[in-house]
This record gives C-alpha cells, sequence and structure tokens, in this order.
C-alpha cells in the first residue's frame, strides 16, 4: 500500500483488521513486528515531525483551554508562546470556532471538539494527516458538515492524508483512492481509484451521483466478503460458549 | 443565602446542640461520670485556662505552632516526595517492579515503631515529628499519584507525542496534570496524616506541642484536658480541610461540576 504525496487515501476493512494499527506504525508510535514502514523512502523508526494524528477518541487536554490546546503543537516544538497563541487563534478562526478559545473542551459539543481537535492537528502544517475514524461518534449530519471542511481545509495545504473508516460511503466521498483491507491477518485485499472530479462539493450531494453510485457497489462486492467473514469468527467465538449453557 | 445552605447550617447546628448539650446535661445529672468522661463545660474551662494562664509547658500558642509546625513542614515535605516518587515510578515501569517489595513492606510496617527510631537518631526535637508526619503523608500521596500516572490515558500521551512533545514535556504537560485529581483527592486524607505524625511523635517524647499537652492531661486524669487538646485539633484539620478544598478548586477549575457539587453549590 502507498499513499503519494498529497493523495487522499481511506482505508476500509472490518473491525480489528488492524487499520488502526497500521496508522500508529506510520505515525511512528508502534514498530511493525514484520514488513517495514517508510515515510518519503526514509523507513521510520520514530515520530516523525511530518506527521498529525487525530484519533478516534478525542484527545484533547482536558485542562487546557481549547486556545492552549490548539497550540501544544508548536509549543511543544519549541515555538515562542506569543507566536504559538496567534497561530492558534488562526486556526480556531479557520475551523469556525472564533470566540471559543476560552472555553475547556467539555463546555463544547461532540462536532465543536472535532474542530479544535482537527485545528490541533493542522497547526504543525503535516506533510502527512492520519486519521482513525475522527467522525465516527458523530451524528450524521455533523459528521457530514465536518467531512465538508475537513476536504476544504485538506485542499489549502494538500497533506498526504490516511483515513480510516467503517464508513465507506465517507470514503468514497472523501478520497482519492479506497484501500480495502482483508479480515483477520490486516492485509491490502484491492485498492480502488475514485476518479470522482474535485472539488467535489457537498458529501451530501455527491452520493446520489451515478458514477458514485457505481464505485460504492464495486468496493462493496470486495469488502463485503471480508466482513461477512469476520463477523461469522467473532460470532462463533461468542455464541458457542452461549449454546452449551442451553444444552445444558 | 439559599434556602438550602440554611437547612444545611441548621442542621449542622442542631448536631452540635445535641451532641455537645446532651453531653453536658447527662454529666450534669451524674448519669454518666464527668471524671470518666469529662463534661463540655469542664471541656470550655480549659480551654479559656491555657489560653489565659498557658499550659504546663508555657503557652498553648506556643504548643500549637509546634505541633503545627511539623505537621506543615511534614506535609510539604511528604507531598513533595511523594509526587516525585510517585511519578518517576508510574514513569519508569521497571523501577517500580523492582522497588515494588520494598515499599509494600515498608508500608506495611506500624508508624509507631518508626516513630521511635526516628526519636532515637534525631531527638525530642521537632525533627522527628517532621519526618514522621512526611513519612505518613509520603505513602498516601505516592499511592495516589503512582496510580494517577498509571491511569493517564493513553490516546492523550500518544497525541502529545506525535504533536511533538519530548519525555519531558509529556510528564509536564499530560502526565501530571492528569495524575493531579488523584493527587490532590489524597492531600484531604494526607494532612490528617500529618497531623497524626505530629502528634504521636509528641506523645512518644517531646518539650513542646499539643501532644505533649494531652498526654500531660491523660497521665493527670484530666479528661476534659484530653478533650480540650482533641477539640483544638479538630479545628486546626477544619481548617487545613477548607484551605486544602480551596487549592482543589482553584487547580481542577477545567473539570466539569459534578452532580454533587452542583447540589452543594
Amino acid at each position: 500500500m502507498t499513499v503519494e504525496p498529497g493523495e487522499f487515501c481511506a482505508v476500509v476493512g472490518p473491525s480489528g483488521c488492524g487499520k488502526s494499527t497500521t496508522l500508529t506504525l506510520v505515525a511512528g508510535l508502534d514498530r511493525a513486528s514484520e514488513g517495514t514502514v517508510a515515510v518519503g523512502g526514509q523507513p521510520v523508526t520514530g515520530i516523525g515531525r511530518g506527521t498529525s494524528f487525530m484519533f478516534q477518541t478525542d484527545a484533547l487536554l482536558p485542562w487546557k483551554s481549547v486556545l492552549g490546546n490548539v497550540a501544544l503543537g508548536p509549543l511543544f516544538r519549541g515555538a515562542p508562546k506569543k507566536s504559538a497563541l496567534t497561530d492558534a487563534r488562526d486556526w480556531l478562526r479557520m475551523v469556525g470556532l472564533a470566540g471559543f478559545e476560552d472555553r475547556y473542551p467539555h463546555q463544547l459539543s461532540g462536532g465543536m471538539r472535532k474542530r479544535v481537535a482537527l485545528a490541533a492537528a493542522l497547526i504543525n502544517e503535516p506533510s502527512i494527516l492520519l486519521m482513525d475514524e475522527p467522525f465516527g461518534a458523530l451524528d450524521v449530519q455533523t459528521k457530514a458538515i465536518m467531512s465538508n471542511e475537513l476536504l476544504t481545509l485538506w485542499d489549502q495545504s494538500k497533506p498526504s492524508v490516511i483515513f480510516v473508516t467503517h464508513d465507506l460511503e465517507e470514503a468514497i466521498a472523501l478520497a482519492d483512492k479506497v484501500v480495502v483491507m482483508t479480515a483477520g491477518p490486516g492485509t491490502v485485499k484491492a485498492v480502488f481509484d475514485i476518479d470522482l472530479p474535485r472539488p467535489r462539493g457537498s458529501v451530501q450531494e455527491i452520493r446520489f451521483g451515478q458514477r458514485f453510485t457505481e464505485l460504492h457497489h464495486e468496493i462493496w462486492e470486495s469488502l463485503r466478503d471480508e466482513v461477512t467473514r469476520a463477523y461469522a469468527r467473532t460470532a462463533s467465538v461468542s455464541v458457542a460458549p452461549a449454546t452449551e449453557g442451553v444444552l445444558s | 443565602m439559599t434556602r438550602r445552605k440554611l437547612q444545611v447550617y441548621g442542621a449542622q447546628a442542631a448536631v452540635f446542640v445535641v451532641v455537645f448539650g446532651g453531653w453536658q446535661l447527662l454529666t450534669s445529672l451524674k448519669i454518666v461520670d464527668p471524671f470518666f468522661f469529662g463534661q463540655p463545660s469542664g471541656v470550655v474551662r480549659t480551654l479559656v485556662d491555657w489560653v489565659r494562664h498557658g499550659t504546663s509547658f508555657g503557652s498553648i500558642w506556643l504548643q500549637i505552632s509546634v505541633t503545627m509546625e511539623e505537621a506543615v513542614f511534614g506535609f510539604l515535605i511528604g507531598t513533595a516526595a511523594g509526587v516525585l516518587v510517585g511519578v518517576l515510578l508510574g514513569q519508569v515501569r521497571f523501577l517500580a517492579t523492582v522497588l515494588s517489595p520494598y515499599i509494600k513492606a515498608v508500608n506495611a510496617l506500624p508508624r509507631i515503631v518508626l516513630g521511635e527510631l526516628f526519636i532515637i537518631v534525631l531527638g525530642l526535637g521537632i525533627g522527628s515529628k517532621v519526618v514522621l508526619a512526611g513519612f505518613l503523608v509520603f505513602f498516601v500521596v505516592f499511592f495516589n499519584a503512582f496510580q494517577g500516572v498509571r491511569e493517564v490515558d493513553g490516546n492523550l500521551v500518544n497525541n502529545a507525542r506525535v504533536l511533538g512533545a519530548s519525555r519531558l514535556q509529556v510528564v509536564r504537560s499530560v502526565v501530571i496534570p492528569s495524575a493531579m485529581t488523584w493527587i490532590i483527592a489524597s492531600l484531604h486524607v494526607a494532612f490528617g496524616f500529618a497531623v497524626i505524625g505530629a502528634i504521636v511523635g509528641e506523645i512518644l517524647g517531646a518539650q513542646h506541642g499539643l501532644g505533649v499537652v494531652i498526654t500531660n492531661s491523660g497521665n493527670n486524669f484530666d479528661t476534659n484536658g484530653v478533650f480540650a487538646g482533641m477539640i483544638i485539633i479538630g479545628a486546626i484539620a477544619l481548617v487545613a480541610e477548607w484551605l486544602i478544598s480551596l487549592l482543589e478548586r482553584r487547580l481542577l477549575a477545567w473539570r466539569p461540576q459534578t452532580v454533587a457539587e452542583a447540589a452543594a453549590a
């Protein structure tokens, strides 16, 4: 699996196939037990400077204000406090949160917290943005709005994105390329190029287009087997003791 | 003042009246022997006497200040050491595993034994009490800090690392603030332990302090004196508790208000 500079790559696959692990390997948070991960041709040996990560669950520091959270990246990298705070303010404006600088994360809605996390990830101007089901916990409408904003922001600086998701529609609407992973030992099953033109406009609209439906159908064919296999495996594990109980 | 607050204060006053009034009544009627159980009026008399004429060991303020000094220094030293060692062992798994049986063994020792030891080593002055109080405080704070560090959300740590934090920066801006909730919770208990350490140390051997006054009263079968000493200690503990709550509210201002806090406000 290769991701080109500036490419938006979505990864779909059944639960537990190693999608998230892949991201931690690229980020340098974990070491691969087999195989190699290379960024810009160099094998990953630690946390790279050009990488940002948006986690599935909230990773904001609850004791820091919104502004403080966004300013963390530059501060950790040794930027002077004043410029870090100015940058953070700019980024908050860009994600539509001007005026919320002094709030604490728990005072914000789920969607707003995601915006803060997005600003905190982008402020380091990453060349690689790793996203692990970032909008998974949001309701459908908020998710659509966040996806649109992500595309707009991505378009401005064009980092390479690896976007892990369960949601095939989300994957197709956002990405240039969708990677389907197999169940069990997570390997790449197939790679689909998404030839929908950009800018794509609203992700709510795009899914009704004919080409979108074709792609969805095609990728789902590939994904379905894996999902079924993964489900059968977890189901057989958890069902077995229950039937035993019924019999005895 | 809200209606609810008024109710709380009213009920607190009622508890006071029932306990001390009942005590006074039962002892005045000789249903309970005031020689063994003291008497609130006698306790107040003793307190007034101590304030006016001092105790057998000098002014009552001197005794209070000596005990406070021991407790406060012990508290500060114990807390600092507890946080430091707790964070260190919480971060360095290997060290924690190596030291674990020793820490458990020392923690299981009855503190009074250590008190004897400290008095032999450090003498009858305030040094031995400070060390004993600090020792008691240390374990309370240490276990909480250690647990707090272990409970830090791995996501927060990973996020900070990806954002570019060095190991020290992770400790400073993620681990310690995150463990702070645990550490502060332990401070309430810890100050109580600091006072216990100071008083026990004084009872084992000292020239000044509330512990000495209480032991002396006990030796003279002066129950009112013992109770008077207890009341002073209780008052000190209440003030300390209030100060720690202030600190807690300041340091943990970021937290969402819990249901209990909302009800109390």
